[in-house]
């Protein structure tokens, strides 16, 4: 059994080559256990004596043993322990925590353990959002640490931080579990930042993943689905064919007052759905959807103001009021300002009147952004050509595609 | 509903059999003035007691309710002798055709059944009377046996409400081998227009009353007037055929116009929307509607179908033009502006009209769509939904590579959030 002082000696001379890497790993597999464990209080400052960037490796096995008795850390608790950690996780080497994945998410595992335990959220984000990136293989890749990340954005309301990450499409995922977790999450920081579309995207795939049978990460996502959907267009869609029958059998049974909700939503008239909400608004208010139920209500205004342009080309603001259900002109003034100001109608407000025109589309599809517009369009979808070929043609060669 | 102008013994004249006392315990339910309430009652009352019908007579006196004397008052020893007697009638009818029946042949059979079908109605017993006509079917040997038997579920059909029974005895009647006689081509095709009135498909039945023959005459009393059929073929037409065919089946129609000079209102009211008088078709109709409101078969239809006539009007006014003045529009449609108002904005809605309101001036502004714009902004819509399914198949396409890969995924473990 060799001592500590002999294994910092090992990192730091074989943390080289790549075959010096191999050796290195090897010799570290095999002090793994027992023999680290029973060393690991004294392990800390031996960490200085390592490089965290040139002797990511060895640094890695040190402070994942280190860690991983949490008598450790409570001994430590609040100290420069979370410092190393996150100076760890941002200056390491990718190729070489790649050969020890599983302690890696362990170390981040801890690092947001700690950090919510402190309540500082928002300190463990730079160091995750490096830590994703290192352990990505490429940038499609799914890791159980975009989960961890983006909860740890949401908690800490940083919902910019977390679009850093998402914007990346996901093509590969290792385990299936990790991208329940992942769209949820990520839903809800879009849903934070108003983009309902995005939002709707990743709620569609929780939706209609394939799976074997409910998990209640995909009914919140699923409840969630149907209240963004409402605000976005209106309706819910209903169920593709691709969806997986166990979610098409049971999403509706455990998710009964929303799908109540769109049925109040589709007839239109404000007051109802303003009764139904208060009388369930306990149930909604556990969910934690609350305001996104007062979004729905308030969307209701707006699609109504909708129906109105395609219908009249001006509208005094009395009749606005009436038509929609609101209670004064004022009122109806004010929604049809916010929205000419978010740019849901095209319209103008003549105060002296009390009338408001509505007025068409302006975009003539003429402009030269328009036709670059198009044309990135068009070269993102030539981009995505090859790899649906490749999944073709990988998927058809798989034995196991026509056994199963 | 103001029924003044109804000449109840003229209407009622129309008409025998069953229909005449039904229809006329139907005015007097429905019309709301106690004059006439009490003359269709009276009349009703005669002709059950002169059909020594007990369960129509019954009803009658029981509506009547001692209001016009002595002699209308519930006779519970004619209702008693005449039930013995009806009694008598039907033991003797069974057994002879159990005879019959014993004996094996045929056509007395199926006119034992016939006469003991005919009792039943007579004595207002309808289910039993359609069971009993139906079971003539087996015993029928030419195709006039077949068309009588149809004939007879047809009326039973008519007066029990079952219009889909109908329908399908019609069309087992007009396909007989033989050719038949015009006067009952003419009773089939209105009793075939009747059920589809009455189960809402207007446009046919529009086409079956228009088909009627005039030889109809007053040959189907016992079911339908000529002027129902012009009055319901018109107001179905109207309803739902577009100006081409309202001019080639309707106005043009040579044999049609026999039935349409038995009501001149409608014939002008007909030819009024055609030449777009729409006021004055309007206002033809608003004054007809108290009576047809009392018409047993019409009353339910009446409300659906002056609304689609009058939205029809309306669509038909707006076509031509690219810009309306509401006000001019109002007062040909009379009614006010803010109504039309409203109206129009529902029709716009369900895409009946293509135009906008300019409330603030009351114009109404035909509008076409820019077809240029529309095609760029699908374009751009069907590239964005295309990408987004595109990648979501690739994720998925890789999760179910996964699952193959790892039969064993714990799909089973719940997850606490």
């Amino acid at each position: 059994m060799e001592s500590v002082e002999a294994l910092v000696a090992h990192i730091q001379g074989l943390s080289g080559s790549a075959d010096e890497l191999a050796q290195l790993h090897g010799l570290l597999k095999q002090a793994d256990g027992d023999a680290l464990r029973a060393h690991s209080a004294g392990l800390l400052p031996f960490l200085s004596h390592l490089h965290p960037g040139a002797h990511s490796l060895g640094y890695l096995y040190l402070l994942d043993s280190f860690v991983s008795s949490s008598a450790n850390l409570r001994a430590h608790a609040g100290g420069d322990l979370l410092v190393t950690v996150a100076d760890f996780l941002t200056s390491c080497s990718a190729d070489q925590i790649r050969m020890a994945p599983d302690k890696f998410l362990n170390v981040c595992r801890v690092l947001k353990n700690e950090v919510m335990q402190l309540n500082a959220p928002i300190r463990g984000i730079a160091p995750l959002r490096a830590a994703v990136r290192k352990i990505q293989t490429s940038s499609e890749q799914l890791t159980p640490l975009h989960a961890e990340y983006l909860m740890l954005c949401l908690l800490a309301k940083q919902y910019k931080a977390g679009l850093s990450v998402l914007e990346d499409d996901i093509f590969e995922v290792d385990q299936p579990k990790d991208l329940f977790l992942y769209c949820y999450y990520g839903a809800m920081i879009y849903i934070g930042l108003k983009k309902f579309r995005k939002a709707l995207e990743l709620l569609h795939n929780a939706v209609t993943a394939p799976m074997s049978s409910l998990n209640a990460i995909t009914v919140e996502a699923y409840k969630k689905y149907v209240l963004v959907s409402l605000i976005q267009s209106g309706q819910v869609p209903s169920f593709p064919k691709y969806t997986s029958s166990t979610a098409q059998r049971n999403l509706k049974n455990h998710t009964q007052i929303y799908v109540d909700l769109s049925t109040c939503y589709g007839t239109g008239s404000y007051s109802d759905l303003e009764t139904f909400i208060q009388s369930n608004a306990e149930a909604f208010q556990t969910d934690n959807n609350f305001g996104l139920v007062k979004q729905v209500l308030s969307s209701m205004y707006k699609r109504n103001i909708q129906r109105l342009t395609q219908t009249y080309l001006t509208l005094s603001l009395e009749d606005i009021a009436s038509s929609v259900q609101l209670n004064t002109p004022k009122e109806a003034e004010m929604h049809v300002l916010r929205m000419i100001e978010d740019g849901e109608i095209h319209a103008t407000i003549n105060q002296k009147d009390g009338m408001v025109s509505f007025n068409e589309d302006p975009e003539q599809y003429k402009s030269s952004e328009m036709v670059e517009h198009i044309d990135s369009s068009i070269q993102s979808f030539h981009s995505l050509c090859p790899s649906i070929v490749s999944t073709n043609i990988t998927e058809d060669l798989k034995y196991s595609y026509w056994i199963a | 509903v103001s029924a003044d102008q109804l000449d109840v013994e003229a209407y009622a004249a129309q008409y025998s059999g069953r229909t005449r006392v039904a229809r006329l315990l139907f005015i007097a339910e429905r019309c709301g003035v106690e004059a006439i309430q009490l003359e269709a009652l009276r009349m009703a009352h005669d002709e059950a007691r002169a059909r020594e019908d007990t369960v129509l007579y019954l009803d009658a006196v029981l509506k009547i309710n001692s209001r016009l004397g002595p002699r209308y008052r519930h006779d519970q020893a004619w209702v008693d002798s005449v039930n013995r007697r009806a009694e008598q009638r039907k033991e003797k009818l069974e057994t002879e055709l159990n005879g019959y029946r014993t004996n094996l042949i045929k056509e007395s059979i199926r006119m034992g059944y016939n006469d003991i079908g005919d009792f039943f109605y007579a004595h207002g017993h309808l289910s039993e009377a359609f069971k009993s006509y139906i079971r003539t079917r087996d015993y029928c040997t030419t195709s006039k046996h077949i068309v009588q038997m149809c004939m007879h579920v047809i009326l039973v059909s008519i007066e029990l409400g079952q219009f889909a029974h109908v329908t399908n005895y019609v069309s087992k009647a007009e396909q007989t081998p033989d050719t038949l006689d015009a006067v009952i081509v003419a009773k089939l095709r209105a009793a075939a227009g009747l059920a589809n009135l009455e189960t809402k498909k207007y446009k046919l039945a529009a086409r079956k009353f228009l088909e009627t023959g005039p030889e109809l005459g007053s040959n189907y009393s016992e079911v339908i007037a000529p002027q129902d059929v012009a009055v319901y073929g018109a107001l179905c037409a109207l309803a739902s055929f577009d100006r081409s065919e309202l001019k080639s089946k309707v106005i043009d129609n040579i044999n049609f116009r026999n039935f349409l000079e038995l009501v001149p209102e409608v014939r002008e009211l007909v030819n009024d929307f055609y030449a777009s008088r729409y006021g004055s078709c309007l206002e033809h109709l608003e004054k007809l509607k108290p009576n047809l409101l009392l018409d047993i078969h019409l009353r339910e239809h009446l409300g659906t179908l002056y609304n689609d006539i009058r939205h029809k009007a309306i669509i038909q006014y707006t076509l031509p033009f690219i810009s309306v003045d509401l006000n001019t529009m109002a007062s040909a449609f009379k009614s006010s502006v803010s109504m039309l108002e409203k109206e129009l904005a529902a029709l716009i809605t369900e895409n009946k009209i293509q135009a906008r309101i300019d409330s603030h001036n009351k114009i109404l502004y035909a509008r076409h769509a820019d077809q240029r714009n529309a095609t760029f902004q699908r374009a751009l819509q069907t590239g964005n939904e295309f990408e987004r399914d595109i990648k979501a198949m690739l994720l998925r396409a890789n999760l179910i590579k996964h699952d193959f890969n790892q039969k064993n995924w714990p799909g089973q473990r719940k997850m606490n959030l």
